[in-house]
């Protein structure tokens, strides 16, 4: 047997497979369209734009689900990005060497909790913390449960997934970059800045897969947030996601636009996942571009004026 | 050698696939039962009776240890689209079929009431020990939003000697679709013009005020741990957790606290129609607890799998007379001896 022929089959083998994952995305993404003609033929653009949920009368429109989706994870993102950032830069760069695998399974730890655990936690431990918040802030009601519960329970969650991938981008930086910064004359925090600034793409990517997490989670969102369609900047009032609304009215809904309606929020929901995915591309795109030069030579024209 | 094995892998594969699809095949398809004469059966559709149901096809199986009975409690909903699609040889529901779901089936379909339930009021209010009562009324305009303080004259005049707190209502409700709202709704429509209006009857619908929780134990836990809440859960979980729950008043003005007999009661106090697509809720009965309902079999009438509709019609048959007396100890409402008796008449339909 030749190796050429060999290596044209292994070739052709992960090909396939390689194919399979665009095929089962365009399958879904046909599937979904099929699935909810009825819904996009009756409200076209208005589902997008219009707040009204009425199994009753038939009349559906998902702005609400669409913006508590988006709300809540900015939100979390803007709690998580931080706290995950300062984790993956302390066991990476700080954390004694004997802490270091214990942190670093430990966080991992976290991702592997099923998020209806984390729901449970949600509603008797968080609710009651953010209602007691609520009170002290003059809420009223003080429910508890809403965006800001659903937001804090999103962070949680998704802290784990960024701070590994973060670690993960740190730990790859060339040790070389942090020397040379050192030979330079860095600080320990300057030299970390220089590492950062290395993997900043990897780490903005470790951030959007957080982002990413946080639009599709379902269970453990739906136990906290409230589960009341409105749009509303508020924190402490009840909202809704979409992946929630599905994940409560699919199995009972019996009605054709109905149905079509739910399946055309997870149409949605599937859009604004690629949408976000392709932004996000191009952010890293663009910044592998500028961050071509370097990091080391930016710390350098700093230091001249000194 | 590496490929070989790959070869092996795959066709093993394949063959587990292929066998997979026979077996479903028979379970659901209409080919005779295998030489064995054993007899799968397949169900889904209600979560609410999922604990009754299991008890009976177990308990059934016992005794006829050739049939066998899958059920999956998938929800009403998709309960009745697998019946409609005939991936299922029957389904149950909380509520009964639309005229149109039944339409656009491709055979008739037959509402067996199985066993009954109710959905009671539970509330959170520091201070008040007594059972609280409602009427249908003042729970929908709670629902409303239009009664918002638990110190609300609509509130204290039905309930003399209560010291009510001037404390805001706060309003939980199921959010995901269940028959739980569906009865709830059926019942608050029933009894407000204004409710049936804004609001109306179906497994989920558009609540003008409060917070969702999803489940009987999410509704359960936002109204335990929030002061002042109201909310609405199975009577089988208020029961079972020895949850305290609200008296509501019923159509002939009596205020009756929620119990298997009177939701039994509340059967007997309606005229059965013939095909047992009927609300009972707010039920003429005297001693009826007015927010209470059957959960029901769906049978085509006319199915193909003779051996197969032969070996159910025994089985609801049996659950009907003996299997009834498993449904208290498990929290549900038997049927009345009237409806049984009917019911069992109207199994002789199908062929």
């Amino acid at each position: 047997m030749k190796r050429s022929s060999d290596d044209r089959r292994f070739r052709l083998g992960t090909g396939a497979f390689a194919a399979l994952v665009l095929l089962i995305v365009v399958g879904i993404a046909i599937e979904l369209t099929r699935q909810s003609t009825l819904s996009i033929a009756k409200f076209g653009l208005k589902f997008w734009t219009t707040s009204t949920w009425d199994p009753v009368s038939g009349m559906f429109g998902a702005l609400p689900f669409i913006w508590g989706t988006l709300y809540s994870s900015v939100l979390a993102l803007l709690v998580a990005a931080p706290v995950a950032l300062g984790i993956a830069i302390f066991i990476s760069e700080l954390s004694p060497r004997l802490l270091k695998q214990p942190l670093a399974y430990l966080t991992e730890l976290l991702a592997a909790i099923p998020s209806i655990v984390y729901g449970l936690w949600g509603m008797f431990v968080l609710v009651p913390l953010v209602r007691k918040f609520e009170i002290a802030m003059g809420a009223k009601p003080a429910l508890g449960v809403g965006m800001l519960a659903g937001a804090l329970i999103l962070a949680v969650m998704v802290i784990p997934f960024t701070s590994s991938v973060a670690r993960e981008i740190l730990k790859n930086v060339p040790s070389t970059q942090r020397e040379a910064a050192y030979a330079l004359g860095a600080t320990r925090w300057e030299a970390i800045k220089v590492a950062i600034g290395f993997g900043k793409s990897g780490i903005i990517g470790a951030v959007m897969l957080g982002f990413g997490r946080a639009l599709g989670e379902t269970i453990a969102v739906t136990m906290v947030i409230g589960n009341a369609p409105q749009v509303t900047a508020s924190l402490f009032k009840p909202q809704y996601t979409m992946a929630a609304v599905i994940a409560n009215e699919f199995s009972e809904a019996a009605d054709e636009l109905y149905l079509h309606a739910l399946i055309e929020i997870g149409l949605l929901l599937f859009i604004i996942t690629i949408v976000v995915n392709i932004l996000s591309r191009l952010l890293i795109w663009s910044m592998k571009r500028r961050v071509a030069a370097p990091a080391v030579t930016q710390l350098l024209a700093e230091e001249v004026p000194v | 050698m590496k490929r070989k094995s790959l070869v092996v892998l795959l066709s093993i594969a394949l063959a587990a696939c292929q066998s997979n699809e026979n077996e479903s095949k028979t379970q659901q398809g209409t080919p005779a039962a295998p030489a064995s004469g054993s007899l799968t059966i397949n169900g889904a559709g209600a979560t609410f009776p999922n604990p009754i149901y299991s008890k009976w096809f177990d308990e059934y199986q016992k005794s006829h240890p050739e049939v066998h009975i899958n059920y999956q409690s998938i929800g009403s909903g998709a309960g009745i689209r697998q019946l409609t699609a005939q991936t299922v040889f029957f389904g149950a529901s909380d509520g009964p079929m639309l005229d149109a779901q039944l339409q656009s089936a491709p055979g008739a379909i037959l509402h067996f009431p199985t066993v009954l339930g109710g959905v009671v009021p539970v509330y959170n209010l520091s201070g008040v020990t007594a059972p609280l009562r409602f009427t249908g009324p003042l729970l929908a305009d709670i629902y409303l939003g239009k009664v918002t303080k638990w110190n609300d004259p609509a509130i204290a005049t039905i309930n003399p000697g209560v010291k009510l707190p001037d404390a805001d209502i706060v309003v939980v409700h199921r959010s995901d679709g269940s028959g739980t709202n569906y009865i709830f709704c059926d019942f608050l429509s029933k009894v407000s013009l204004d409710f049936s209006k804004k609001v109306g009857v179906a497994t989920s619908v558009d609540w003008p005020v409060g917070v969702g929780a999803k489940g009987n134990e999410g509704v359960s836990g936002l109204v335990l741990q929030t002061p002042g809440a109201i909310g609405y859960v199975e009577l089988i979980y208020a029961l079972q957790n020895k949850m305290p729950f609200g008296a509501v008043q019923n159509n002939a003005g009596q205020f009756v606290t929620a119990s298997l007999q009177s939701v039994t009661i509340a059967a007997a106090g309606v005229p059965m129609p013939d095909d047992f697509r009927v609300s009972i809720t707010n039920s003429n009965a005297v001693d009826a607890y007015p927010i209470a309902s059957f959960t029901w079999f769906l049978l085509y009438q006319h199915p193909t799998d003779k051996a197969r509709s032969k070996a159910m019609v025994d089985f609801v048959r049996w659950a009907l007379k003996d299997g009834q007396k498993f449904a208290p100890s498990l929290g549900y409402a038997p049927l009345p001896q009237a409806v049984v008796e009917k019911e069992i008449q109207a199994l002789s339909k199908i062929q």
